[in-house]
């Protein structure tokens, strides 16, 4: 199977800034599968997501490499036609649920305005298929949730409304930015067995930013190690778990509290470690510069 | 939970109330002026000048808030003033807000060059003083209702420029605008649909501060003589005339003031109410 999304030698750089924030990353995701992408804060796991999605902040710039998505390569694009392919095979899962729904207008709206305006919907069609997914993510009264507003619902509902809101339009690859960091444990472990259900009766191709490897274990096939924008890390979920390839990784997969063992004091990740991976990011600075 | 609610639910709708009502009873006197003022504003009858409001000793039952030295009837006048100070609130506040709001939408929506330039100009607008920068610009204009808007939009659209310009870059970083960018809607679609409604709580508070603010300059350049004309009624004239003989007659002074005090508070609070009412996130 050929990968849906395919990211190539893809560096960026803040505007006026001297240091790469994402470090020739390579990583790919084949149709109907899901890769995680981990690291720590700033590690730069969202911004991959963004650049993909064409929503990057407007200090960062892509300084080299390519992103192809169904195929196409997005960053070769005029901004219009990079708009319209994206939209068309992408959506996105967002981190916030507070933010990420306009207060302004009803939840019904905001599901089926896109498949109105831009894809060309009847508007019987988007009511009728807003219902089903409102149905699917298991909201129990879809006609009333699609006639409130976003601040009559609790965070876990209006997650379930965004991720119905994202596979609206079948998309073919979702980016879920930390879907799950911004609720409460309960409601993150309804909510990630809702993603993982409803990605694999729709089969779409997901990438998965997270920080939290637990998380990576249940949802993920495949995974990403991200480290100060470098990837050092790049195999099957299930190898990693066994033997993690990368020093940093073992060191990340270590830190990690356990529930076997909860009263285990937990592990920093060993200095030596991080004084290791700093090198390996410098000398791949040194190789790019000079190559 | 719900008690807490209930009681701002009520505090709003107070304030909404009272505010809400003295603004309607100004504004039918104001369209009615001619029919339920007592007296003709201009008329003047020297024999009766400086006759003290109805409750004091040696006043005159026809003339209900007495006179002023030319023995013109003050109530009459604060009727009449009312149509100048409404007219020019309404059409200069709302002048200035399309104005100021517009800017600060592309600025903070575009970003950019756009935003430089209107931020800049903002800047040095703002280090102009507004009562000189008005007098000066009624100066070259001319009096006349016209001349006052524009000078009002002149000076004022700077304060609907900042405040919208940053509202309008907080929810340019909202979640919900990426994923409508995601989606592949507009730039029209977005500043129309995702980032307008939910700057417009502000820019309707703005608009009702503004109105007020706009009585208030109306006030200030009827006081130094540089409104309407100088036989026409307005309560700043009223308060400019009064002030002279504010020892013999102070009635002339301060009935037109508590008026113009009572509007510019009721403009402010309605404004406070409405967001506090319609502002889904203060809800």
């Amino acid at each position: 199977m050929s990968a849906f999304l395919t990211i190539r030698n893809l560096s960026a750089m803040l505007r006026g800034g001297t240091q790469r924030v994402l470090r020739s990353v390579d990583l790919s995701v084949e149709a109907g599968e899901v890769r995680g992408l981990v690291g720590e804060s700033g590690a730069g796991k969202s911004m991959i997501g963004k650049a993909v999605l064409g929503i990057l902040p407007s200090a960062v710039t892509v300084v080299e490499g390519e992103i192809l998505l169904d195929g196409k390569n997005l960053l070769a694009m005029p901004q219009k036609e990079r708009r319209r392919t994206i939209g068309a095979v992408a959506a996105l899962i967002p981190q916030d649920p507070l933010t990420a729904l306009n207060p302004t207008r009803r939840i019904g709206r905001q599901i089926t305005d896109r498949l109105v305006d831009i894809l060309g919907w009847s508007k019987a069609d988007a009511h009728a298929r807003a219902l089903q997914l409102l149905h699917e993510v298991q909201i129990e009264n879809p006609e009333r949730v699609m006639a409130s507003y976003p601040h009559e619902l609790s965070g876990g509902m209006r997650q379930r409304v965004l991720i119905a809101s994202a596979f609206a339009a079948n998309p073919k690859m979702i980016i879920a930015d930390e879907p799950t960091t911004a609720l409460d444990v309960t409601v993150q472990k309804q909510i990630l067995k809702l993603i993982r259900e409803m990605q694999a009766r729709h089969g779409t191709a997901m990438l998965f930013v997270t920080h939290d490897l637990g998380v990576v274990s249940k949802v993920c096939q495949k995974l990403s190690v991200l480290y100060s924008g470098k990837v050092v890390e790049d195999r099957a979920v299930s190898d990693f778990f066994a033997a993690p390839g990368h020093a940093y990784s073992k060191a990340l997969l270590a830190a990690t509290p356990k529930y076997t063992d909860p009263f285990a004091s937990l592990l920093p990740v060993d200095e030596a470690v991080i004084a290791a991976v700093d090198e390996e990011v410098k000398a791949a600075d040194r190789e790019w510069r000079h190559g | 939970m719900l008690d807490g609610r209930g009681a701002v639910g009520r505090k709003a709708s107070w304030r909404l109330f009272l505010s809400g009502g003295w603004l309607v009873l100004i504004a039918l006197l104001a369209v009615a002026a001619p029919l339920i003022s007592p007296h003709d504003p201009l008329e003047q009858d020297l024999f009766a000048g400086r006759l003290p409001p109805i409750w004091m000793d040696g006043a005159d039952p026809a003339y209900l808030l007495g006179t002023d030295s030319l023995g013109r009837d003050v109530l009459s006048r604060i009727i009449h003033g009312s149509r100048v100070a409404l007219t020019v609130a309404l059409i200069a506040g709302l002048a200035t807000g399309f104005v100021g709001s517009a800017l600060g939408l592309l600025a903070g929506t575009l970003r950019g060059r756009t935003d430089l330039v209107i931020s800049r100009l903002v800047d040095i607008w703002m280090a102009f003083p507004p009562v000189l920068f008005a007098i000066l610009l009624i100066a070259v204009l001319g009096t006349g209702l016209s001349s006052i808007v524009i000078a009002i939009v002149v000076i004022d659209w700077t304060r609907f420029c900042r405040v919208v310009r940053a509202e309008a870059m907080n929810q340019s970083k909202m979640d919900y605008i990426a994923s409508a960018v995601v989606a592949g809607q507009g730039r029209a679609g977005i500043l129309w649909r995702e980032i307008g409604p939910n700057v417009l709580p502000t820019i309707v508070a703005l608009l009702t501060l503004e109105m007020g603010i706009a009585v208030i300059v109306e006030a200030i350049l009827s006081f130094v003589n540089l409104s309407i004309s100088t036989d026409a009624p307005t309560w700043g004239g009223m308060i400019a005339e009064g002030r002279t003989a504010v020892y013999q007659a102070w009635w002339v002074l301060v009935f037109p003031l508590v008026v113009l005090f009572l509007t510019v508070l009721s403009f402010s609070q309605l404004g406070e109410g409405l967001k506090d009412r319609f502002d889904p996130v203060l809800r």
